[in-house]
């Protein structure tokens, strides 16, 4: 497969401003400034197919076209570069090797809503990721790709790198935006939604890093040839960062449809160690986990693992063998849910340490016989009650491992220990 | 020593405030400029902060406390941080923490008496695929093993 994400990550350099534009990079941007006007470009974009990577899968040039053309007040465009989704690494990949690609990606985006000033939001952690971007930002300036009057096409955009200082939920827009506000990271309820009240009341587009980088490549190449890959409801590449027991991790990407068994037995090289698969989460760690058995015949895209009861989410891929005591895998999960919620919403914050308190005491060999079922019922109590989809994408993992591997936790119960780690 | 910006750290803040659209904005990284001046932001710290920011220290107060990047207390030189998240778990990563405890003589969360290194346990630092792992201040370290643990302690000065 001809790559489109990660076409320049493997040259020497990729990450300066030479090599990007010895491979066309800042092509489409001359097209997009020169020839296209603001809608113009929204139709190319949804002719493209392309949905949002940062895990929700929403059509990118619908959700510019919320954005009110008539407003008096500025626009904003936010590149979410805050990937911290467990299991999740790709942005950083495109960050680190390819930061030429986000911001062009960035500048079309802020083109086509008519906004003057854009910002990245990466997650503070990434350091030296920052300093990439940063150097890069100073390039396309010096390149006359930011600043005023953009290869002179009257068109003006600042373009600023703000660091976030260690928060998971500042990955949700919402909290994003009250982050880059100079608050909490407290998302807000929805709507009003970004596109009419984002940064400081202001319209506002938030995308993912992932998505915004697939944008030079379109215009570059023509929608039609984007929408020529993948599925009918999920076009194009997508990238998948791969964790876990699996022979070869890493950053993969795969055209939409991809058959996954196939991806993970014979792309990534399947489980080491002559072990078996027991299970594996497709998209995060928010998504429902696949047992072994449900992966037959599923394939990579958004309408085939939700058919599968889970979801796409952000492509984080997290394999476990038979060695993996479930009980465990969850009580890691729920306490980095119980460690992130921001603790606006009782439902929120008290399930999550609840869940969490009840798989610690399982995995402990203080399991109670209730306690499956209380688990259930906590979640279901979080689902829908919240504020921010955090709720969320807390409760359906900490759901899916009872379901899925009810026996395993039942056994855990009745012997009062833990049986997988015992037998190593 | 009364906690003021250095004249160097006073320029700095000037063209981070003037960098954004908003002042408030700049309320993140002035606070890592703070750190970076002071090494934490102490009750001083933070009512300085809210003074050159013109808000309340009760808001600055309010923000430092959510983001664990931000540390009102005082920490080791080199402040280890093993990722503790599922695809490191997976990988080891107790393993790796229980060898640096032993190795340092303390627990997570504490510091070495002669104020070197400061262990924690972090969440996700989006390098599953290379766990498990560890960030040292800046750094990220991948893949460790044992092995590579000792030699990365060594070199750290
Ligand atoms: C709890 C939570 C965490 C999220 N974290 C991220 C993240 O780290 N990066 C990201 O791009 N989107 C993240 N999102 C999704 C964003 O809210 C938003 O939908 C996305 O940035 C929109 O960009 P897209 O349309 O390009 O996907 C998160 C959502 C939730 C609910
Ligand atoms: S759902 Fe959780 S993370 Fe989201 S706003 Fe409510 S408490 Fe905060
Ligand atoms: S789980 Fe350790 S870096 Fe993601």
């Amino acid at each position: 497969m001809e790559k489109l994400l990660l076409r320049n990550i493997e040259a020497p350099n990729s990450h300066t401003l030479e090599l990007y534009r010895s491979r066309g990079g800042y092509r489409a941007l001359g097209k997009v400034v020169r020839e296209l006007s603001p809608e113009q470009l929204i139709g190319e974009v949804k002719a493209s197919g392309l949905r949002g990577r940062g895990g929700a899968g929403f059509p990118t040039g619908m959700k510019w076209g919320f954005v009110p053309k008539d407003s008096p007040k500025p626009k904003y465009v936010v590149c979410n570069a805050d990937e911290s989704e467990p299991g999740t690494f790709k942005d950083r990949l495109l960050i680190e090797k390819d930061p030429h690609a986000i911001i062009e990606g960035t500048i079309i985006a802020a083109y086509s809503i008519g906004s003057h000033t854009a910002f990245i939001y990466i997650r503070g952690e990434l350091v030296y990721g920052a300093n990439v971007l940063q150097r890069a930002i100073e390039e396309a300036y010096r390149a006359g790709y930011l600043g005023k009057n953009i290869l002179g096409s009257g068109y003006d955009l600042d373009l600023i790198l703000h660091r976030g200082a260690g928060a998971y939920i500042c990955g949700e827009e919402t909290g994003l935006l009250s982050s880059l506000e100079g608050g909490r990271g407290w998302p807000k309820v929805k709507p009003p939604f970004p596109a009419t009240h984002g940064l400081f009341g202001c319209p506002t587009v938030v995308n993912n890093v992932e998505t915004l980088a697939a944008l030079p490549w379109i215009i570059d190449q023509g929608p039609a040839k984007y929408a020529a890959l993948g599925t009918e409801k999920s076009k194009g590449t997508k990238l998948f960062s791969v964790s876990g027991h699996i022979r070869r991790p890493g950053v993969y990407e795969v055209e939409m449809g991809y058959p996954f068994r196939q991806f993970l037995e014979q792309d990534c090289g399947g489980v080491p160690n002559g072990r078996k698969l027991k299970g594996v989460i497709p998209g995060g760690a928010s998504m429902p986990v696949l047992r072994a058995d449900e992966i037959e015949g599923v394939r990579m895209d958004y309408e085939s693992f939700q058919a599968a009861g889970t979801m796409l989410g952000s492509g984080g891929v997290i394999v476990m063998d038979d060695t993996t005591c479930m009980v465990k895998a969850a009580w890691n999960i729920a306490r980095f849910f119980a460690h992130e919620s921001c603790g606006q919403c009782s439902p929120c914050r008290e399930g999550c340490h609840w869940m969490e308190k009840i798989f610690s005491r399982i995995e402990n060999g203080q399991g109670r016989k209730e306690d499956p079922d209380l688990v259930l019922s906590i979640s279901g109590n979080i689902q829908g009650n919240t504020i921010c989809p955090f709720g969320d994408a807390a409760a359906w993992p900490a759901a899916a491992f009872i379901k899925k591997y009810r026996a395993e936790f039942e056994a855990h119960i009745a012997q009062q220990r833990c049986a997988v780690l015992a037998s190593e | 020593m009364a906690v003021e910006f250095s004249p160097e750290a006073r320029k700095r803040f000037a063209a981070i405030v003037g960098g954004y659209p908003k002042k408030e904005a700049a309320l993140l990284p002035v606070l890592f400029l703070a750190q970076e001046e002071f090494g934490y932001l102490s009750g001083e710290a933070i009512d300085y902060v809210a003074k050159i920011m013109g808000i309340s220290a009760a808001r600055v107060y309010s923000v430092v406390t959510f983001y664990t990047m931000l540390n009102m207390k005082p920490i080791g030189r080199h402040h280890i941080q093993v990722c503790r998240t599922l695809p490191c778990a997976l990988s080891g990563a107790e393993k790796i923490t229980a060898f640096i405890k032993a190795k340092l003589g303390i627990d997570v969360g504490q510091t070495t008496p002669d104020g070197k290194f400061t262990l924690s346990e972090v969440e996700c630092l989006a390098s599953c695929g290379t766990g498990p792992m560890m960030q040292v201040n800046d750094a990220y370290y991948e893949n460790l093993t044992e092995e590579r643990v000792v030699e990365i302690l060594r070199v750290l000065k």
